[in-house]
């Protein structure tokens, strides 16, 4: 299933339920004042002392956390508390908002993605994105595909590229319900399918990590149970992180959970840990509704 | 609870009021507008669709040997030569025998428009056996002439104060009545270029002078215009430098016409001697004039492309030349069309600097090319509109019909665009 030519082209590892090797530089423990377990055994992806600062404004405040192989982190919080802006850190994102400052350490399988060596274009091809609205080209299902694997020259010729839409598309749970309207416009699907696309969209290069920032908030029910089912068919390939106010939807689709407040990180733990357990008040607050 | 529903009650009356006033507001001013619209184009219709018709006279035509070609050669250069407008005084004559008086001979000569030596040698040379045969040929009038049937001469009026006397008005009846005269339909108009004879003048020249002006105006402003779009939208730092280069964008685009006009004439005709009266320096004296609609107009239309996509270009990996040319470019390309199309459509009815740039010149043949002399529709119109005849006022409308249906064409491709294309995202 896996497509060996892209996990080359991206210098990544393939991915498999293999362990990974480990990072060839040690990053040093956090100095943090975040409750719970902030790393992990095998980070993809560290985070040290992170601040991003809009302007003068500082939104995130020294936020050190560990993104693991094969796992949902998903990232909770009360509006503004600076998940998206977190979130946008890990692929460069906020480069595109001009206010926008990050400084800290993020590394990627050991390699510092700020460092003016990285080159932004292949990070965000192993960091891929999915965003709130789904947001398909105005282009069709097909070319939408496909569209990934055409800037990196992941295909050498047309039976390849066809190959990897159909794959990303059957693993974004989509083929079915577009294989005979592949050359339609992908902005006329339903919000779901759209979402969806955009999915097989991401995974069409084959990423390493995929970023989520609530995915499915303009879904209905029905479609997002089907987008977190595909979240955690995902995990078995893919390292997610995802943003959602939907409490159940981090318990049902996440291993751990990080809760953000005012521009902290206030607690990391187990998903199940965290919701039948928190260690601090705020976190249980939010949990229990009292605010958010 | 009563009580404000009664207030509300009592409100809502006064609300309705002014509602309705605001919309009697609206709809009266829309009629004005649309009336003075309709008074303009009433009285430009009605003042030139004569134009699109030209008297013609028969007149049976003895190729005489002995006139055109006393030698018997056939030599091109001795039929080019010939002097065919005996032929035709000869047939007039024929036609009217009792004319004696040299006086009246040349009035009676003037009916025919000195046009008609050009159809004569025209036949001959495409086919010099009709030498020494006579044939039947339906010649232009003279403006005269076409002026009295088609009514803009009074017979009434006395003959003192008439352009054409009682003796040619008889002569006009005479071949009126034996079904020797006919209006047709005016092919010389849009076949022709300028002639001082109202019958012999087109707007050919014109058109094609504007046409490869606007072709020049469109080669240069269109990529120039949209690169800087592209540029200044999503490119340049947003600092002091590219604020002071927005406002003196917007700034250009409010410069009256006439100084590019002068700057066209200072700098591209004085200084860099480019010729005078060619539609290459119209060209970039109009592209002056409409890079900054055009950079406006495609910079309003790159920013109405939604942020979702460029975000899903970059979160792709996309580069941010890839973003814009895969998406951003395309989704803009129609907003940008239209606008090219509106500063065009401008263009084309702008005559001012083009005077200052010598392209009011008097130019009989077509231009072949951007630097051969030529004018442009709108300032033929301006040149006919000065001159004293009363068959070019009949042609100054003509054209300003024929430059109005140009603009129509070109605003309602744009709206055409702007509805096609609208907001597929
Ligand atoms: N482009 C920006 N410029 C300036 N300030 C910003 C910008 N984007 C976000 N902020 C500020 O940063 C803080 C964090 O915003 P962020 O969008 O990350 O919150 P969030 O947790 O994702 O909220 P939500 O759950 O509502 O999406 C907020 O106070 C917000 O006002
Ligand atoms: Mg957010």
């Amino acid at each position: 299933m896996l497509n060996q030519k892209q996990a080359v082209l991206l210098e990544s590892p393939a991915k498999s339920n293999e362990p990974a090797p480990p990072p060839p530089v040690k990053i040093h423990e956090p100095d943090t004042k975040t409750v719970g377990r902030v790393t992990v055994d095998k980070p993809i992806m560290t985070t040290r002392e992170v601040d991003v600062y809009y302007g003068d404004k500082q939104a995130i405040n020294n936020v050190s956390i560990d993104i693991s192989y094969n796992e949902v982190l998903s990232m909770i919080g009360p509006s503004g508390c600076g998940k998206s802006t977190f979130l946008r850190c890990l692929n460069r994102m906020n480069d595109t908002i001009e206010s926008a400052h990050v400084t800290g350490k993020i590394e990627l399988e050991g390699h510092d993605i700020y460092d003016k060596k990285t080159d932004v274009v292949t990070l965000r091809a192993r960091v891929g994105m999915v965003f709130q609205k789904p947001n398909p080209f105005p282009k069709s299902v097909y070319e939408n595909a496909a569209y990934g694997p055409r800037i990196h020259g992941l295909a050498r010729n047309q039976s390849e590229l066809d190959e990897i839409v159909e794959n990303s598309l059957h693993r974004a749970g989509l083929w079915d319900e577009v294989k005979d309207r592949l050359s339609q416009p992908g902005t006329g699907l339903s919000g779901g399918q759209q979402q969806r696309l955009c999915i097989a969209r991401c995974i069409a290069v084959n990423p390493d990590v995929i970023l989520m920032d609530e995915p499915c908030s303009a879904l209905d029910p029905i479609a997002t149970a089907k987008i977190e089912e595909l979240i955690d068919e995902l995990r078995r390939n893919y390292s997610i992180v995802i943003v959602t106010h939907s409490m159940q939807q981090a318990a049902r689709v996440s291993q751990r959970t990080a809760y953000f407040h005012l521009g902290d990180l206030i607690e990391v733990g187990e998903t199940s840990t965290i919701f039948t357990n928190p260690q601090v008040k705020l976190t249980e607050d939010y949990l229990t509704g009292r605010f958010g | 609870m009563m009580k404000t529903a009664a207030k509300i009650q009592a409100s809502l009356k006064k609300r309705y009021a002014a509602e309705r006033r605001f919309r009697s507001y609206g709809l009266v001013s829309v009629a004005i507008g649309l009336a003075a619209l309709l008074l303009l184009f009433i009285s430009i219709i009605a003042n030139g669709y004569t134009a699109f018709q030209q008297t013609y006279l028969k007149l049976d035509v003895q190729f005489d040997e002995a006139i055109i070609d006393p030698k018997g050669t056939r030599d091109p250069q001795t039929l080019a030569r010939a002097d065919y407008g005996k032929l035709i005084k000869k047939t007039m004559r024929e036609r009217f025998p009792d004319v004696k008086n040299r006086r009246d001979k040349r009035k009676l000569y003037k009916l025919v428009s000195p046009g008609a030596v050009f159809s004569i040698q025209g036949m001959v040379r495409k086919d010099p056996r009709l030498i020494g045969t006579t044939q039947t040929v339906w010649v232009p009038a003279d403006d005269d002439v076409d002026m009295l049937i088609k009514g803009y001469i009074n017979r009434d009026d006395p003959e003192s104060a008439r352009r054409l006397k009682d003796k040619e008005i008889a002569w006009i009846d005479a071949f009126a009545a034996t079904g020797s005269m006919e209006k047709r339909f005016n092919k010389t108009f849009f076949t022709a270029g300028d002639s001082r004879e109202p019958e012999l003048a087109g707007i050919w020249g014109a058109v094609v002078g504007s046409f490869y002006t606007l072709l020049v105006t469109l080669v240069l402003s269109f990529p120039v215009g949209v690169a800087a779009a592209v540029y200044l939208q999503e490119f340049a730092p947003r600092n002091r430098w590219t604020d002071l280069i927005e406002v003196n964008i917007n700034n250009l685009a409010a410069v009256p016409s006439i100084v590019f006009g002068l700057l066209g004439l200072s700098v591209f005709l004085n200084f860099m001697a480019l010729p005078r009266s060619a539609p290459l320096v119209g060209g970039l004296v109009l592209s002056l004039m409409t890079l900054p609609t055009v950079i406006i107009a495609s910079r309003a239309s790159l920013q109405s492309v939604p942020p979702s996509i460029r975000e899903g270009a970059l979160g792709m990996g996309a580069s941010q030349m890839q973003m814009v040319a895969h998406h951003v470019l395309p989704l803009a390309m129609p907003g940008m069309l239209t606008g090219t199309i509106i500063g065009m459509s401008r263009a084309l009815g702008e005559s001012a600097p083009l005077l200052m740039i010598g392209m009011v010149a008097f130019i009989v043949n077509a231009p072949e090319g951007p630097l051969d002399p030529s004018t442009v529709l709108p300032v033929q119109i301006y040149l006919w509109a000065d001159t004293p005849e009363r068959a070019f006022v009949e042609r100054t409308s003509a054209a300003t019909l024929v430059l109005l249906g140009f603009l129509v064409v070109m605003n309602g491709a744009a709206v055409w665009l702007r509805t096609r294309f609208e907001q597929r995202w």
